[in-house]
């Protein structure tokens, strides 16, 4: 089963991330970048999806050079090779035009399974598995919290507040996983040592027949028009208890209208 | 040259170590410690990312990794943890490190795949109750050979190699004690190599030599784990000997090399020692940053006073030094440099760094650095043994005053009239 897991590099989550002035496109320089948290989910299920079924774990990943340290840290999980779509055509698109790059990609490589984490820590928008599905014309199984593959019938459950879902669907299909589908294994320094000489492939837009008036910040069909600064911390208040602090306390909830 | 920088591969295999300590080791270890308890699961976890096999060749399941590579290990989880960062450096360097260095074809593939995945576990034993530093003046323990074609002990000159004491039908009778053995008694335990008396060459030289003891071998008692001031989720036992028999095959190396032997694997062992005490150094430095930007006194945070600030910059500058002094000690270990001079001065270096920022942090932290619960309070506890283990500061002193020409035990100075 040839299997694609598409990794997004992302500011390390505990650095304080900004929006740059100008641009209002998002500040990779001045943090450092680690891959999406729920994107080692989506490679652990991909490597245990390999295991049991055999087939080649393909990463694939669209970004900067910077980018690459994810790919390094997807093969030294134990995916088998790599591609880097790169190129500054590419530089502040949306998540349409990422989903319009990635997609050409894929057709270009091919897949059975396509794999990803729900949603990426910086953007947020939890919406490229629906993306990829549309544009490959193939179904999508999102939020998944268990994978189950048998011939070429993929059944999921779908995660939902509640429960979940069974859902089921033939292959080839996208599918988006939650934290809940498994615990991502380290690299072992076997793995680190092999990564280094498993095949990257790099390609650019013309590589992968990306038509480049579509895509970056210019031909970008949303765009950020304002935004403001996160306001510092303001001090709280502080309520002596004198006898009547839970009085006090229901108070301030009511003037926050929580009661 | 501009200072030191490791490999991308060892930078990357520090940040994985770095988030196994965080995430697994961390959350766990300060109740195993409580309990004098060992972690068989974090263990396990080691042994799944390979740390086990670090610097061994992946011929005999190894990672094909290097010293940088154990030490960047040990350093990372001994920031977190000493207890299983000293459980697998003893692991490593003193039970597997002999085997591989001196093993035969047969005994290294017997025995290494398992070490080197984690799945068991190998000890050293070398102390014993009435000598450490001072080993061939004050080992008591005897090996002696039986029924094989080898000449027994104190039978005139040297015996011959080893391949004559394999002769089947032989055996080795071991009597005697070890004490402070390093994962001794764990249930994974798998091999004991201890070092003994084989005979008395010339009539005044003790002849030593190394034997595999399997774990479980009738005639080997394995003690009760000792009560320790630190590390107390790894496991130390003593061991006693009356009558325990192995197979003639299982001597490591030469007959009569043992002695020869256990230096060259302490001299390398001192090096990873030295990137655990590094470990320590560091993590004491980490709980007090951390400490300092939160705990406040007299309306600021304890971080803006000069006498907290200038204790962490002291803190920083040794566990730097103690770094760059086990970077350099590896790096001549690897070029097959000399390093007897180099690894001295590391571990002592580092041990004493480890102990003077656990003294540091513990006084930042207060009454809450001298809580078990605490990791500055394990840090205190775990640092004093860095200064006695794999040699003493004194022993290192010894050796680097030894290697600069200065002569031990020369005449006494007599005045001339």
């Amino acid at each position: 089963m040839n299997i694609v897991v598409c990794v997004k590099q992302v500011p390390d989550t505990w650095a304080e991330r900004k929006l740059k002035q100008g641009d209002a496109t998002l500040d990779r320089e001045s943090v450092d970048g680690l891959i999406n948290e729920l994107d080692e989910y989506a490679i652990e299920e991909a490597l245990q999806i390999k295991e049991a079924h055999e087939g080649e774990v393909t990463v694939l990943t669209m970004g900067p050079q910077k980018a690459s340290e994810s790919i390094r840290k997807a093969l030294s999980m134990g995916a088998d090779k790599a591609v880097h779509l790169i190129d500054d055509a590419l530089a502040g698109s949306d998540v349409l035009q990422t989903s319009y790059a990635l997609a050409k990609v894929l057709e270009n490589i091919g897949f059975d399974l396509i794999v990803l984490g729900a949603e990426s820590t910086d953007a947020r928008m939890g919406s490229m598995a629906a993306m990829l599905a549309e544009r490959l014309s193939v179904p999508q199984l999102s939020l998944a919290s268990k994978v189950e593959i048998n011939g070429t019938a993929i059944k999921v459950n779908r995660q939902s507040e509640d429960g979940y879902w069974q859902v089921e669907a033939q292959l080839p299909a996208v599918i988006s996983v939650v934290e809940k589908i498994n615990e991502p294994r380290y690299p072992s320094f076997k793995g680190i040592m092999a990564a280094k000489k498993k095949p990257m492939q790099v390609m650019s837009c013309a590589d992968a027949g990306i038509d480049t008036s579509l895509v970056g910040l210019a031909n970008a069909a949303t765009e950020v028009v304002d935004f403001t600064e996160r306001p510092p911390r303001q001090a709280g208040t502080i309520v002596k208890d004198e006898g009547d602090g839970g009085n006090k306390a229901a108070e301030f909830l009511v003037t926050q209208k929580f009661i | 040259m501009i200072g030191f920088q490791l490999e991308p591969e060892h930078e990357e295999l520090r940040k994985t170590v770095a988030a196994f300590a965080r995430e697994v080791v961390a959350p766990v270890i300060g109740d195993y410690y409580e309990r004098d308890a060992f972690p068989y699961p974090v263990i396990a976890g080691m042994g799944q990312l390979g740390l086990f096999g670090l610097p061994f060749p992946e011929a005999c399941g190894g990672m094909g990794g290097d010293t940088f590579a154990l030490g960047v290990a040990l350093e990372e989880l001994a920031r977190v943890d000493s207890s299983v960062a000293i459980t697998l450096e003893a692991a490593v360097c003193l039970g597997a490190m002999p085997l591989y260095l001196y093993g035969t074809e047969k005994q290294r593939m017997s025995w290494l795949p398992d070490l080197c995945s984690g799945a068991r576990l190998a000890a050293f034993g070398l102390t014993e109750p009435g000598g450490g530093t001072d080993i061939p003046g004050g080992i008591r323990t005897r090996a002696r050979p039986e029924k094989g074609p080898v000449n027994g002990p104190a039978n005139g000159p040297a015996n011959g190699p080893a391949k004559e004491d394999g002769k089947a039908g032989g055996e080795w009778v071991i009597d005697g004690s070890k004490a402070f053995i390093t994962n001794a008694g764990t249930d994974i335990t798998s091999l004991v190599t201890v070092l003994a008396i084989t005979g008395n060459a010339d009539g005044r030289h003790k002849e030593l030599s190394s034997i595999i003891v399997p774990a479980g071998t009738p005639g080997l008692t394995v003690g009760q784990r000792y009560s320790k001031v630190g590390w107390c989720a790894s496991d130390t036992r003593e061991l006693s000997f009356a009558d325990c028999r192995v197979p003639q095959d299982h001597l490591l190396g030469e007959r009569g090399r043992g002695y020869a032997q256990f230096l060259r694997i302490l001299d390398e062992g001192r090096v990873a020692i030295a990137a655990l005490a590094t470990g320590l150094a560091q993590g004491c430095v980490d709980e007090s940053l951390r400490y300092a930007a939160e705990r406040e006194a007299f309306g600021r945070h304890i971080g803006q006073f000069q006498a907290i600030r200038f204790t962490i910059a002291n803190m920083e500058a040794r566990a730097h030094t103690a770094r760059l002094a086990w970077y350099d000690a590896a790096a001549r270990m690897l070029a097959g440099q000399p390093v007897k001079k180099a690894a001295a001065i590391a571990k002592l270096t580092a041990s004493d760094a480890a102990m003077a920022n656990a003294r540091d942090a513990t006084q930042i932290f207060g009454g809450y650095g001298f809580m078990n619960e605490s990791p500055v309070g394990r840090f205190y506890r775990d640092a004093k043994i860095l200064e006695i283990g794999e040699g003493t500061s004194e022993v290192q002193r010894m050796i680097i005053a030894r290697e600069l020409g200065l002569e031990d035990q020369a005449p006494p100075l007599t005045r001339r009239h």
